[in-house]
């Protein structure tokens, strides 16, 4: 069963039944304990088409699930975590062109998790967006021998 | 009444006017589906209703916290407008969510912007999402939001 799955392998399978990942068309490149997400773009995910700038709220949601995408890569929790808060820098206008992200678990602890993750478009030196997050882990089905 | 304040209270006006025209315009609150409900002065009002494309807790049936982000940002984005004196386009600056409980599935969720402060260059914002009251708040916003300077008519794409 899922214990013969790699945990990047139950993640794409994961990923695969969330609507909302879907709904964004959000990819994910995972390597062992390593992922990069992608955002192709799509004309759906602007904000504002005077100036063809994605959606604040389609970078926030992006990078929301990149940082639950990697802790729940880096951890050993049966589901997805829960967000408590997060914390969005908008840093450059996101244009249109495809988003990538890339998250790291900062604190992995029993109950809670700090996540920060990234988002940049052509130079990985100059992002466009920057999360901040807490979770809650989700360990209500695990059984402690 | 002086100039500046009928001329803030004529863009209110327009934007009561054109509650749906202000979503259809943006590509991703079309595709959310979210919707404004009321305008008043420096504060905006929202729905989002239930829908499956959005859910991000499969078990649940949840709406994933994204649609979340999404209705408050750009709500808290149009409570700036309705609340500068003079047009202005804003961008946010940061947005912070905290999470008090989860959303039930199958019900719409209401969300409710303010500005409550401007200074020359900045606005700050807050917002909360709910069900029924904000006495039962499913999550909270604050936010800070960039004040453009005017732009060119012509960078719009609008001849002078």
């Amino acid at each position: 069963m899922s214990e013969t799955l790699s945990r990047g392998q139950q993640l794409e399978g994961f990923l695969k039944r969330v609507p909302i990942v879907q709904t964004l068309g959000m990819r994910c490149d995972i390597k062992g304990d390593d992922m990069t997400t992608v955002l192709p773009f799509q004309d759906k995910l602007i904000g504002n088409f005077t100036i063809k700038a994605l959606h604040g709220g389609a970078i926030g949601t992006f990078l929301e699930m990149t940082a639950m995408a990697q802790l729940f890569l880096v951890s050993d929790v049966e589901r997805p975590a829960r967000t408590i808060n997060i914390t969005v820098d908008y840093l450059r206008q996101g244009k249109a062109e495809d988003l990538y992200g890339r998250a790291r678990v900062i604190k992995l602890g029993r109950r809670m998790a700090s996540v920060t993750a990234e988002a940049w478009q052509s130079e990985r030196d100059k992002p466009v967006a920057a999360l901040n997050g807490h979770f809650l882990l989700n360990r209500s089905g695990e059984q402690n021998s | 009444m002086d100039e500046s304040t009928s001329s803030l209270d004529k863009r209110i006006e327009l934007m009561r006017q054109h509650m749906d025209g202000m979503t259809q315009v943006v590509p991703w609150a079309r595709e959310t589906g979210f919707k404004v409900t009321r305008v008043e002065r420096g504060q905006v009002w929202g729905v989002q209703p239930f829908a499956e494309h959005l859910v991000g807790d499969v078990d649940a049936q949840v709406i994933h916290g994204g649609a979340i982000t999404t209705l408050l940002d750009n709500l808290s984005g149009m409570a700036c407008a309705a609340s500068l004196e003079e047009f202005r386009f804003v961008a946010t600056l940061d947005l912070r969510i905290d999470y008090m409980r989860p959303a039930d599935s199958g019900r719409d969720i209401i969300g409710e912007a303010e500005c409550y402060h401007v200074t020359k260059s900045v606005a700050f914002t807050r917002a909360w999402a709910y069900h029924e009251s904000r006495d039962k708040v499913i999550a909270t916003a604050q936010g800070a939001f960039a004040i453009n300077k005017p732009r060119p008519k012509a960078s719009l794409g609008v001849p002078e």
